[in-house]
């Protein structure tokens, strides 16, 4: 697998570029250099040897309405780990986890709530129960609606259920919010001049700008599926802004920013392989 | 004194040097493993070689030991702290290790 540096991407070409030139010019004064490609390996943060199989089962998902998340995450990432990691890639419908969330918020509210018709007998709320009854948001809107389901992924009970449903493999879950965002104000551009002798110049220019986008906040979540428990989680959060005028679609956007975060995920999971080039000296 | 020492430090570069041939020729054929051989070779009969420590270095980064490989770097910088080569498959290294580090303390 070949992982591609998100951020770093120029400052490594800047210094390759650099390293190119400095061997072509020890080249020229006789000192033998060979320039070879490297594949750095980089071992995976996770020790997942005891799994052989992973089950991508759904995310908690919201946003965006013209993006189905929860359905193209799944899909993306399973293809990902297909072809870029040694798991087997279990096919399952993507489970409906807000749904999931919402019968088990019911069900645990209903527990807590005091019996009716029993005179006033007082019954107290363990700290636990207060925070099982609270009501999580139908509609997921931003950052704040998305949180509170967090505690699915704690409930060990129901994850080893779905574990033993699929014999014990890796499950990978958690929330994905993609969110349409929007930011005006002063941005530097670079902008081309002439002067009277019709050399051209690029400054630097302040300009006052309307720009929309979207916004990526993924929280991976990676559960034991013999226990139930989570082993690790990974959040990311990424952002594109276009002009305002930028008609790009969503789905383009969407995929953008998780080619940004997929290298990461990758490499919670499984070795990954950085190329390069290094000089050897005689 | 001077005089009985002299051959035998050249000698010892002359060794090392042969390792080292040895091992680029080989590394160019992919085989790093018979490469790490030659060049540990030859740190071991010229312990002032650089450039055989950075080659050692590229190697053991390409086997996936970032210890050894920073190890091997930092030490041809040391020998040899004008090389722009050595300094720059460094900064490369430190990068991707860097990279490593911060990923195992997530």
């Amino acid at each position: 697998m070949t992982a591609r540096f998100s951020r770093k991407t120029n400052s490594t070409l800047a210094v390759a570029g650099v390293a190119l030139v400095c061997a072509a010019f020890a080249a020229g004064c006789g000192v033998e250099v060979y320039e070879v490609p490297v594949e750095t390996p980089i071992p995976a943060k996770l020790d997942i040897s005891a799994f052989q199989r992973v089950l991508v089962a759904g995310f908690v998902a919201g946003g965006s309405e013209d993006v189905d998340t929860n359905q193209e995450t799944v899909r993306l990432l399973r293809s990902q780990l297909r072809t870029k990691s040694g798991l087997r890639v279990i096919d399952a419908d993507p489970m409906q986890l807000v749904d999931v969330a919402q019968e088990q918020n019911k069900a645990a509210t209903a527990d807590a709530a005091p019996p009716a018709a029993e005179g006033p007998s007082v019954r107290t709320t363990t700290p636990a129960e207060t925070t099982a009854a609270t009501s999580l948001p139908q509609k997921i809107k931003d950052e704040k609606d998305i949180e509170p389901y967090d505690r699915l992924f704690a409930n060990t009970a129901y994850w080893k259920r779905i574990g033993e449903e699929y014999q014990n493999p890796l499950i990978v879950t958690g929330t994905v919010l993609f969110a349409p965002r929007s930011s005006s104000g002063l941005v530097t551009r670079e902008q081309e001049v002439y002067d009277g002798l019709g050399r051209r110049r690029v400054i630097p220019t302040r300009v006052y700008m309307e720009r929309k986008g979207f916004m990526l906040r993924p929280k991976f979540v990676f559960i034991d599926g013999r226990t139930g428990a989570t082993i690790s989680s990974l959040s990311r959060r990424e952002e594109v802004l276009y002009s305002a005028q930028n008609e790009t679609p969503a789905l383009s956007s969407y995929f953008e920013l998780m080619d940004r975060i997929v290298p990461d995920f990758l490499g919670t999971l499984s070795t990954q392989k950085i190329k390069g080039t290094r000089v050897l000296l005689k | 004194m001077a005089l009985t020492t002299t051959p035998l430090l050249a000698d010892g570069r002359t060794d090392a040097r042969e390792q080292v041939e040895f091992g680029i020729n080989v590394a160019q054929r992919g085989l790093w493993r018979e490469a790490i051989y030659r060049w540990e070779k030859a740190v071991e009969l010229d312990p002032k070689y650089a450039a055989a420590f950075n080659d050692l270095g590229i190697a053991y980064e390409h086997e996936g030991q970032l210890d050894k490989a920073r190890r091997a770097y930092e030490k041809a910088m040391a020998l040899d702290p004008n090389n722009t080569q050595i300094r720059q498959n460094y900064d490369l290294f430190k990068e991707i290790n860097d990279r490593a580090v911060q990923s195992k303390d997530k």
